[in-house]
């Protein structure tokens, strides 16, 4: 082997190493997650619902799920004098109470969540890991799918016999979705750059 | 004798009779056996205090909820609570002041460490599962930061500067750089967010970008010193040094790498329509004020006093700190009297010599990318508000008035 070869085959090995190294762990601490694991805790739901759950469920059982779920917090009718978020718009709602004003802080009719979700997965993760209050975690997934479709219809966002699934439910075109804007973090960048000068 | 002990305070409770027993030299420690000697001068320590210091009982400095709401709230609103940044000093805020906010009213989850896993997975060529032990192997960095929340915002109604600002606190967080555990995971290419959950009741979660878990966010165990508060998300929480306080997700048991941004609970109550408002709204802007003298104080008479505040930035490390003391017209530096650390409170000071008339106290500070904080008009103007009618947007840092009267009362200079 000339020199010339035994350079190249140093250079290849040490490409090798080098590779091999940046793929491999630096410390081989933790154990691996198993897939069981992984899908027990993920709970996130993307934009596009690819980690939603199979399941259905309509807005009339919906209806029947937030009486005895929802409502005792969030009203009959989607509203109430509590501090709990408005769920169904007042221009649909208020038949059976006054307006309420909304005490500070709080989530107001301009934030109702099946409204103002730019896409309706996002009901769907909020219901999921956030109620019902104290009983977090505890919902079925037809459960989500049906109170999600309560929400959606009662805020003349679908049909009253559309039924929500995994797959219907991303597809829902959404009154808000073009109003958020994704924040933007660059290196070494004033957030605003121009603000206020 | 010792487990025979009803717990400590019970043994206070008991002390006199535990003090027979202790007469007959039982195994009682022998500061109870002080503490129960009235024959010994005042002052003596309890077991308590010599196993965890406490301060002076003539130090009555505390912190407050927001909108004096003490008790745990059964609506799941959001709870803050301010520090009190008129009594400070230094740029460290005591674990025991720091500012915090909560998703469920006054509830804290009670996370037995021994129990607490933190998972990382999504685009990664090994998900893994970290206990408390496997990350305290892992080598460690300590980093003084400040947080604070999005809704640390100035107004007429405040009176003082815990109303006004005490929604930012800052600490020394001792943890692994989030970079090397996601090394460790082996990021996928594609890979452009990271959501980050909790392991509260609602797993609070947030998403942000990459390249920011990348460059210096913290997976940290322990604040000041000691393990993480429970408040402070105790056993583990993240640190995005910069980010509003929100993104510092607490119980840290997940942390998913994707390639796109998912919203996500945390981050839907935070949504805006205006790009511009979405920046301002994700990374706090190079911000201070002057908490001494501030609203509620009162200045003895005419004479010599020192101008104290705080000045931050999301963006990095404070450049320079300007003060006015005649509200507005000239501006002079301060002097930088703490340690800068980059996105960290920096303690300035200024020397004064209060002639004893009306005055309004201001500061501004500029941060090492340049930028400069704003008065409320000069943010007004960008946003082309009607004159007077000025809606800060995102991160309110807005420059903070004091209203020195002629009798050395301090006021808010808003109201």
């Amino acid at each position: 082997m000339d020199l010339r070869n035994r350079v190249f085959l140093l250079a290849g090995a040490l490409l090798v190493c080098g590779v091999a190294r940046s793929q491999a762990p630096d410390y081989g601490v933790g154990h691996p997650a198993t897939q069981t694991e992984i899908s027990t805790w993920d709970i996130v739901i993307s934009p596009d619902g690819k980690e939603l759950p199979p399941g259905r469920g309509t807005s009339k059982e919906g209806a029947a799920i937030y009486r005895v779920k929802c409502a005792g917090c969030h009203g009959a009718d989607g509203y109430s004098k509590n501090h709990a978020p408005t769920l169904i718009q007042s221009k649909t709602a208020r038949s059976s109470e006054g307006v309420v004003p909304c005490l500070q802080p709080c989530v107001n009719d301009a934030n109702t969540l099946a409204v103002n979700a730019p896409y309706a997965t996002i009901i769907w993760d909020y219901i999921n890991r956030g109620m019902p209050l104290g009983k977090e975690g505890t919902l079925k997934a037809d459960e989500v799918y049906s109170l999600s479709a309560f929400l959606l219809f009662r805020n003349n966002v679908i049909r009253e016999d559309e039924v929500m699934t995994d797959k219907t439910l991303p597809a829902v075109k959404m009154p808000n979705a073009k109003g958020f804007s994704i924040p933007v973090w660059k290196h070494g960048t004033p957030r605003l750059p121009g603000y206020p000068f | 004798m010792q487990s025979k002990k009803p717990g400590r305070r019970g043994f206070l409770k008991n002390s006199a009779k535990l003090a027979g027993l202790a007469a007959g030299g039982t195994g009682v420690s022998k500061a109870a056996e002080q503490l129960t000697n009235t024959s010994k001068p005042k002052g003596y320590m309890s077991d308590e205090q010599i196993a965890y210091g406490e301060r002076s009982h003539y130090v009555t400095s505390k912190r407050l909820p927001v909108m004096s709401r003490h008790s745990p709230d059964e609506y799941g609103l959001m709870f803050h609570v301010l520090t009190p940044l008129q009594d400070s000093v230094g740029i460290i805020t005591p674990s025991s002041l720091f500012y915090f906010a909560t998703h469920r009213g006054a509830y804290i989850p009670d996370i037995d460490p021994k129990e607490h896993r933190l998972m990382i997975h999504g685009m990664v060529d090994r998900p893994l599962i970290f206990t408390m032990d496997d990350i305290k192997r892992l080598p460690s960095v300590s980093r003084v930061h400040m947080i604070e929340c999005l809704g640390n915002r100035a107004s007429a109604a405040n009176t003082t500067v815990q109303q006004t600002h005490g929604l930012t606190s800052c600490a020394e967080w001792t943890g692994v750089e989030l970079s090397l555990l996601l090394r460790e995971a082996g990021v996928q290419p594609g890979a452009s967010h990271i959501i980050a959950e909790g392991d509260e009741e609602v797993k609070g979660s947030s998403c942000f970008e990459l390249a920011k878990a990348m460059e210096d966010c913290m997976v940290v165990y322990a604040m000041n010193g000691e393990p993480l508060r429970p408040q402070q998300g105790f056993p583990l929480r993240l640190v995005a040094p910069g980010l509003e306080g929100i993104f510092h997700t607490k119980y840290l048991r997940r942390i998913k790498v994707v390639d796109k941004y998912y919203l996500t609970y945390n981050d839907y109550g935070h949504i805006q329509a205006d790009p511009r408002a979405a920046q301002l709204a994700n990374q706090i802007g190079p911000k201070s004020v002057i908490t001494y003298p501030s609203g509620g104080h009162k200045l003895q008479g005419p004479g010599f006093y020192e101008i104290s505040g705080l000045a931050w930035s999301g963006a990095g490390a404070v450049r320079n700190v300007e003060v006015s003391t005649d509200g507005g017209q000239s501006w002079k530096a301060a002097d930088l009297r703490s340690p800068v650390f980059r996105i960290a409170h920096a303690r300035f000071a200024f020397p004064w010599k209060w002639d004893g008339k009306p005055c309004t106290l201001l500061s501004r500070c500029t941060d090492e990318l340049g930028t400069r904080q704003p008065s409320r008009e000069e943010a007004g103007r960008y946003f082309n508000d009607p004159p007077g009618r000025t809606r800060i947007r995102g991160n309110d840092n807005s420059i903070q008035p004091w209203k020195v009267a002629a009798d050395g009362s301090v006021t808010n200079g808003l109201a």
